[in-house]
């Protein structure tokens, strides 16, 4: 059973390395967009640690800084 | 009705989503791949190699529908100047990228078995190629230009330009002899798929569009964060 789902019948080189191509590109892909999200992120928060209190309030006005700071 | 899709609005949802999505990818995922390599069967002609058109052939769909709806959020974002719609656009690229790409590599490792070889400059193949150039185009676009006017104009026209290409990958097939068979799946009458090996294919679509879902609101959330460290930078 299992021999068979590795070899099937001669063409399980060509259907596994398809489907570890597709799936090793969706990890890629899934990395690469979650670094650059942690990256933007990460330099939000340290920028809105340098802001003095009344700009810190200012921009806490806006529901998307509240939203991206309360993500933490 | 444009005022829905502030992003002040739809961030607090769009922030969220992403686990939910993930989580239903897998979910959806893990089916999808035990009906395509185990439960569904071989073909009469093709053997086992018929497999990879669970992969090939919605990565194939994905890539075409993203590819459209970045034309028109650029066209109607361009006429009604709506800054988020190329926002959205440029958060669906590199995943319609990514399926490009996976069309085309899993094609060519279906058309060694199938055909013979790797590559054939057969119509399909090439107006697919022709496509993810476009898609390469359009996110280098982002990279090269600074001007907020000039990326949105250069975007819109790579996105028009790219799009006269997508009909042609649709009918390349009945237009031209080439090595792919007509479509099997038509959405208007019967197609001549059955069912056993639609099932699976149907599954794994939604897979493949889950997963494009999960990376747009990551993208996009991204790009959100983006705009708002500049915002921080101005006060």
């Amino acid at each position: 059973m299992i021999n068979e789902l590795i070899n099937m019948n001669g063409y399980g080189l060509y259907v596994w390395s398809a489907f570890i191509f597709t799936l090793l590109n969706f990890i890629l892909l899934y990395v690469v967009i979650k670094i650059q999200y942690a990256r933007e992120k990460e330099k939000f928060i340290s920028k809105f640690g340098t802001l003095n209190s009344e700009q810190a309030s200012f921009a806490k006005s806006q529901s998307i800084n509240r939203e991206i700071l309360s993500n933490i | 009705m444009f005022k829905y899709f502030e992003p002040n609005r739809i961030f607090s949802i769009t922030s969220k989503a992403p686990k939910y999505v993930l989580a239903l990818f897998i979910i959806v995922l893990t089916i999808g791949l035990i009906e395509s390599l185990v439960l569904s069967p071989e073909d009469y002609k093709q053997s086992h190699s018929v497999r990879i058109m669970y992969v090939h052939v919605p990565a194939a769909w994905i890539t075409l529908g993203i590819f459209t709806s970045i034309t028109i959020l650029s066209v109607i974002g361009f006429i009604f100047k709506i800054q988020n719609f190329f926002l959205i656009s440029k958060s669906l690229a590199p995943s319609g990228f990514i399926f490009n790409i996976i069309a085309l590599v899993t094609g060519s490792i279906w058309g060694k078995p199938t055909w013979g070889t790797w590559w054939a400059w057969d119509a399909r193949i090439t107006s697919m190629l022709i496509l993810a150039l476009f898609y390469g185009l359009y996110l280098l676009a982002w990279r090269i230009y600074q001007d907020k006017e000039q990326v949105f104009r250069t975007t819109t026209i790579i996105a028009i330009l790219g799009i006269i290409n997508i009909p042609i990958i649709k009918y390349s097939v009945d237009w031209w002899n080439t090595l792919h068979q007509p479509a099997s799946i038509n959405i208007l009458s019967k197609s001549s798929i059955h069912s056993s090996m639609l099932v699976p294919l149907i599954i794994m679509t939604a897979a493949f569009a889950l997963f494009s879902l999960l990376i747009f609101l990551m993208k996009y959330n991204t790009e959100l964060i983006k705009i708002k460290n500049k915002g921080l930078d101005r006060l």
